[in-house]
């Protein structure tokens, strides 16, 4: 897929001196889910907030489908909707008007057709008339992708869309991602839940300091960065570990009965083989054996970790 | 041109004064007509005439003056404030819409309601007093300066304020004394010569001034000096607010 957004060197330092982004670079394809991960503070909110021309920028370059988002930026602008954050509406419009008003904004002339299906697809079409003080957190949240989608953009960048919103919505907001995926539309979204960026996204990017860490497709960030842990439990006590298995780096529990084994799965020579046959040759009985796969937020933590002690480093 | 865009402020901003109708339009009759009973005729029965026009007829346009002024900056900067205190600025910063055109949008927004509002005094104003209008398309004319150049100025009010204390500071502290003492409710030539010349330091005046000499042919001023200080104004403000909108000073930033 060719990219629809291309990030080239930004840098944005704010006021009181602090920098939000750092000479970063970032190619997002058309049609895919984009999970931009980080902890508080690492920059994902200010990216969001640049591209889409609510904050200023110092140096860099941002093409939105080749268009410069500075020099062309109407036409850049009208391919964004962003969801943001906070749960920001005027509090005395009605539903159906601030949609509407939304699609204004954009240059586009209302379409009763588009915002009737919208609002359907939303679950919002029985709350059209109500005045936006009087919905509820999760349905606000509706509106604001509502409103971002009411212009028909390619681009989709939600920050933090499921942030303080009950288990249900965020099943439906997901599934609302999803049927935006099919469309072709292209979405970007940050979330603190990695357990969401791991079932939703094609690819994950890891932002800290203002710089991007890594970014890779997310099952090939599991399998490449993942690691295995195999775990032998014994059917008898031992006193320590034997100096013959001191070499497979193991680990003994505080029961003194299970035997922490972590392998690479990608390793030429996972060891396991070698292992269970000095196990036997040492006439160790096994009651149990097991495997785990390190999840993406094990991976995303020590990348993080990784980082932190880099930037310590220079 | 986005006009959609710029259709979309302009109506938002209309819709909230169809919201706010008793206190948009009501307030203004109730305050005119307070006014005309406390100046018109209990102050003004002991005033007879100022230069050949009774009191009562000579304070409609310093009173409409002082209403178009206070609703053309509290309506352009309560317009920008609002979004930026709701935090919903960040549609308009991400949508495909120049700085023209959101000045443009909030702007002319503000600038109707007070026409609107000034067209409300008028006709207030002629249910009290025998109205006579020399030059209407002059006093037209200042009407439409007055309303956009005042909201201009009270569009960049609301992009400096970030607190409501701030968005009324302006207002109360400098314009109010200045619409009071720019000859509203007086000619200067009632004042001692020392605060005539005091009263010139006073841009209000200026536009009293010439605003009531498109209803009277009277003026404390020259027309044209009336004109040329309210042009400047304007462009002023035009220039602070490109410079600002440039800057993303207090919105982008």
């Amino acid at each position: 897929m060719p990219d629809i957004l291309k990030i080239k060197n930004l840098s944005k330092v704010y006021k009181n001196n602090f920098k939000a982004l750092d000479n970063l670079s970032l190619n997002i394809q058309e049609g895919e889910i984009f999970a931009l991960l980080g902890p508080n503070g690492a920059g994902k909110s200010t990216l969001i907030n640049t591209v889409c021309g609510i904050l200023n920028f110092d140096t860099g370059n941002i093409l939105v489908n080749e268009f410069d988002i500075k020099k062309q930026y109407r036409k850049a602008r009208s391919l964004i909707g962003i969801v943001p954050q906070e749960l920001n509406l005027e509090a005395f419009e009605t539903v159906w008007d601030n949609v509407n008003y939304s699609r204004g904004l954009y240059g586009k002339s209302s379409n009763y057709i588009h915002i009737e299906e919208l609002l359907k697809e939303l679950s919002l079409w029985d709350k059209k008339d109500s005045k936006l003080r009087e919905l509820s957190g999760g349905m606000k949240r509706r509106v604001l992708i509502a409103k971002a989608l009411s212009h028909e953009p390619r681009i989709l960048f939600l920050d933090e869309p499921t942030a303080s919103i009950d288990v249900e919505l965020r099943k439906d907001m997901w599934e609302v991602v999803k049927r935006l995926k099919k469309k072709g539309v292209t979405i970007i979204l940050t979330t603190h839940y990695i357990f969401e960026a791991e079932e939703i996204a094609d690819r994950v990017g890891i932002i800290n300091n203002g710089k991007i860490i890594l970014v890779d497709y997310k099952d090939s960030l599991i399998s490449k960065l993942g690691q295995k842990i195999l775990r032998i439990e014994l059917n008898n006590k031992i006193e320590k570990i034997p100096y013959q298995l001191e070499h497979f780096n193991l680990e003994l529990n505080k029961d003194m009965n299970i035997l922490t084994y972590i392998y690479n799965t990608k390793g030429q020579n996972t060891g396991i083989t070698s292992l269970l046959t000095e196990i036997k040759n040492l006439g160790m009985q096994l009651k149990d054996i097991s495997t785990e796969q390190s999840s993406l937020e094990s991976i995303f933590l020590n990348l993080l970790k990784e980082s932190e002690n880099e930037l310590v480093r220079s | 041109m986005n006009w959609y865009g710029l259709k979309s402020i302009y109506l938002h901003e209309m819709d909230r004064m169809r919201r706010t109708l008793f206190q948009s339009l009501i307030s203004p009759f109730i305050t005119t007509s307070l006014y005309f009973v406390v100046f018109g005729s209990a102050i003004g029965s002991r005033i007879t005439e100022i230069e050949g026009i009774s009191y009562g007829s000579f304070i409609v346009p310093g009173m409409i003056m002082l209403t178009i002024l206070t609703q053309s900056i509290s309506n352009a900067s309560f317009g920008i404030f609002f979004p930026k205190f709701t935090n919903t600025v960040y549609e308009l910063l991400a949508a495909p819409l120049s700085s023209f055109e959101i000045i443009l949008g909030f702007v002319g927004a503000a600038a109707t309601k007070s026409l609107i509002i000034g067209t409300v005094i008028i006709g207030t104003a002629g249910l009290f007093v025998d109205l006579h209008i020399e030059h209407p398309f002059i006093m037209i004319f200042f009407l439409i300066l007055t309303s956009v150049t005042f909201a201009l100025f009270g569009f960049l009010i609301g992009i400096w304020a970030d607190n409501f204390e701030k968005l009324q500071l302006i207002p109360i502290l400098v314009i109010t004394p200045l619409v009071f003492l720019g000859g509203s409710f007086y000619s200067i030539n009632m004042l001692p010569e020392f605060w005539q010349k005091i009263s010139l330091l006073n841009p209000v005046l200026y536009l009293v001034s010439g605003f009531r000499w498109s209803f009277y042919e009277i003026s404390d001023v020259n027309i044209i000096t009336s004109l040329i200080t309210i042009f400047v104004f304007l462009f002023t403000c035009v220039l602070i607010i490109i410079y600002t909108f440039a800057k993303g000073y207090k919105i982008k930033n």
